[in-house]
């Protein structure tokens, strides 16, 4: 099994093969064509701009290992729980086996699951910190994907830490069936606790964070960013269409929308994430 | 006297015909004067014996339809005959009052205990009026409100489930549904009294949950709790909306699966045909459940209900840890 360190450490032309399979929902190697502005973005000036299309500001979709790469201090990162791994308890079979999307999505990701947890530095300071990725069937929650949520609390509330989560979700993951439903109350009575230990919880909502994720942990933060655009919201868009037979307003469920309806407390570029970070642990966690 | 019972399912169809033969024998019988009464009582045995048949071996989407039944008793018809001098409680003292959600207090027995539940409408109109028992944030927010009242005071509470989900619309996102869900769930795993949830009917994903953090889980017989619809399942994941009844399947849906999975603590008995052939009996048995349980979390100190709530939950989960290599 591999962990998060693995993949840095990986020999170059691992690496190379894997960024290729990231870049599977990008069309072109050399070339990117933006989802938003349409335009053509020469890739290596997108990575080189922490995935952001330079013309019109589009947050692309990060990996658990970029993100990690741009959010911790070098080195500091120190991954828990990686061994916890899902199972197909109710050999629940839609278009393909859920037994074989597990092993799908590991592959394509390089990930055991959904999240990432551990404790890291942040402009020196410590915390806990959860990333989540969406190739892994959806950064859907399931039973690992809660469980390692409720360690990762449970673990920053013992060593005093704060938490920090970056959601990246479609919601609960449905092939865990109820088992699934059941993780949006155990995330959050952790929450519970960590508020009683009087420890702040700063969810980061990145595109998309919707339905089981948003209605638990990512919509509990004591401090809830948003990266810009990102689509943050409970039903999906085309749900609410389908009921209500009514164009949806611009702008409907994205950062901005929950920002002006008073939501979410700021939106924060990428550019500015780890600063923004970093300044909201002291200003919690070094009170006097 | 017919006896044909109102709202017959599909799958409950073959009786039709039996129903109807002793509608008929009971007629002759009136007018000509004719003792039928052996005949009749074979064919109502038979027709008793066919039925229990049936419901002993309900499919998962047979089941769904008889949650969904248009004469389900809705929580206030189950609230009348369960508890003594309900005092509906209005408003989450922020927006507006949700009548897809309602609440207040009432006694069980001559204790104060606090509802709250999904409601759904007994006619068009009401169900529009209702939104088909689907809430808005402020429903959620009442429901807060409500039990932090109860908290404070000392009441148990008692949650009522019946729902599709919590209403998808451009309001509901824009006074954000998913906090008020999320708020629920956090807040419910801390309060320091009895907290019991029963599932009557449809029990929707996030929409049920939202009032679904309790120490004692219980479902009526043929009810449902599910993260997802079967129809959504099927046209999300099978990618056709025809394959629900595999999905209902799989989903493990029924009270019978979700107790074995550890999900609820007690099925509740119906009575056959389901509990719209006789709300009283459904009311009773519900309320003898309600008691028992109650009796149970009495003997746990206040700290102690918010632990073995908190640890209930805690435990819900299904995973593999590997050992290290």
């Amino acid at each position: 099994m591999k962990s998060i360190q693995d993949w840095f450490s990986k020999k170059k032309e691992e690496k190379e093969l894997e960024a290729k399979a990231e870049k599977l929902d990008i069309p072109g190697n050399l070339w990117v064509k933006c989802f938003k502005c349409k335009g053509t973005i020469y890739s290596k000036d997108l990575e080189a701009n922490l995935k952001v299309c330079p013309k019109c500001g589009y947050h692309f979709k990060l990996t658990c290992a970029e993100r990690l790469k741009i959010t911790a201090d070098e080195g500091s990162f120190v991954e828990h729980d990686n061994l916890v791994v899902s199972k197909d308890f109710l050999k629940f079979i839609d278009t393909m086996p859920y037994s074989k999307r597990l092993e799908e999505a590991k592959r394509k990701s390089g990930l055991n699951e959904a999240i990432t947890t551990g404790e890291a530095k942040i402009g020196g300071l410590k915390t806990g910190l959860g990333i989540m990725d969406f190739s892994f069937i959806g950064g859907s929650l399931g039973s690992v994907v809660g469980e390692k949520v409720t360690r990762l609390i449970e673990r920053s509330i013992e060593n005093k830490m704060p938490v920090i989560i970056f959601n990246a979700s479609g919601g609960a993951r449905m092939q865990e069936a109820i088992m699934s439903l059941m993780q949006m109350a155990k995330t959050s009575a952790a929450l519970a606790k960590l508020k009683t230990a009087r420890l702040p919880f700063i969810s980061v909502c990145t595109d998309p964070t919707m339905a089981g994720v948003s209605a638990s942990y990512a919509m509990l933060g004591d401090i809830i960013i948003s990266e810009p655009g990102a689509l943050v919201g409970f039903a999906g868009p085309r749900v609410i269409e389908q009921t209500i037979k009514q164009k949806l307003p611009e702008n409907f469920q994205r950062a901005e929308f929950l920002l002006e309806h008073g939501f979410i407390d700021m939106i924060v570029e990428r550019k500015n994430m780890k600063d923004i970070l970093a300044k909201t642990i002291k200003l919690f966690m070094e009170r006097t | 006297m017919p006896n044909t019972p109102k709202g017959l399912l599909d799958f409950e169809k073959p009786l039709i015909e039996l129903y109807k033969k002793v509608d008929e024998l009971t007629r002759i019988s009136k007018h000509g004067k004719i003792d039928l009464s052996s005949e009749i009582q074979a064919l109502e045995k038979r027709i008793e014996q066919q039925r229990k048949e049936l419901f002993a071996n309900l499919a998962p989407m047979q089941v769904v339809s008889i949650a969904r039944h248009v004469l389900r008793p809705t929580t206030l018809d189950l609230v009348k005959y369960i508890f003594t001098d309900f005092m509906e409680l209005h408003g989450d003292r922020c927006f507006a009052d949700d009548p897809a959600l309602i609440g207040g207090i009432a006694k069980l027995d001559g204790r104060s205990v606090m509802i709250v539940g999904h409601q759904k409408g007994s006619s068009t109109k009401e169900n529009i009026y209702r939104r088909w028992g689907m809430a808005n944030p402020e429903g959620y927010r009442k429901a807060l409100r409500l039990m932090q009242m109860a908290n404070n005071f000392n009441i148990p509470i008692i949650t009522f489930i019946d729902t599709a989900g919590a209403y998808p619309g451009i309001e509901g996102e824009e006074r954000s549904v998913a906090e008020a869900i999320a708020r629920n769930l956090r807040e419910m795993a801390s309060f320091e009294v009895p907290i019991i949830v029963v599932i009557t009917g449809e029990g929707g994903s996030g929409g049920a949950l939202g009032i679904g953090v309790g120490n004692k889980i219980l479902m009526l017989e043929y009810s449902i709790y599910s993260v997802i619809s079967p129809e959504g399942c099927a046209s999300i994941l099978y990618r056709n909306a025809g394959k629900a009844k595999d999905a209902a399947e799989s989903l493990k849906i029924t009270a019978k699966d979700l107790l074995e999975l550890g999900i609820i603590d007690e099925v509740i008995k119906e009575p056959i045909g389901g509990a719209h052939n006789n709300v009283l009996q459904t009311a009773e048995n519900i309320k003898a459940s309600f008691k028992r349980n109650l009796a149970e979390l009495d003997k746990l100190s206040r700290s102690d209900l918010a632990e073995n709530r908190y640890k209930k939950f805690r435990s819900l989960g299904i995973f593999e840890e590997l050992s290290p290599l």
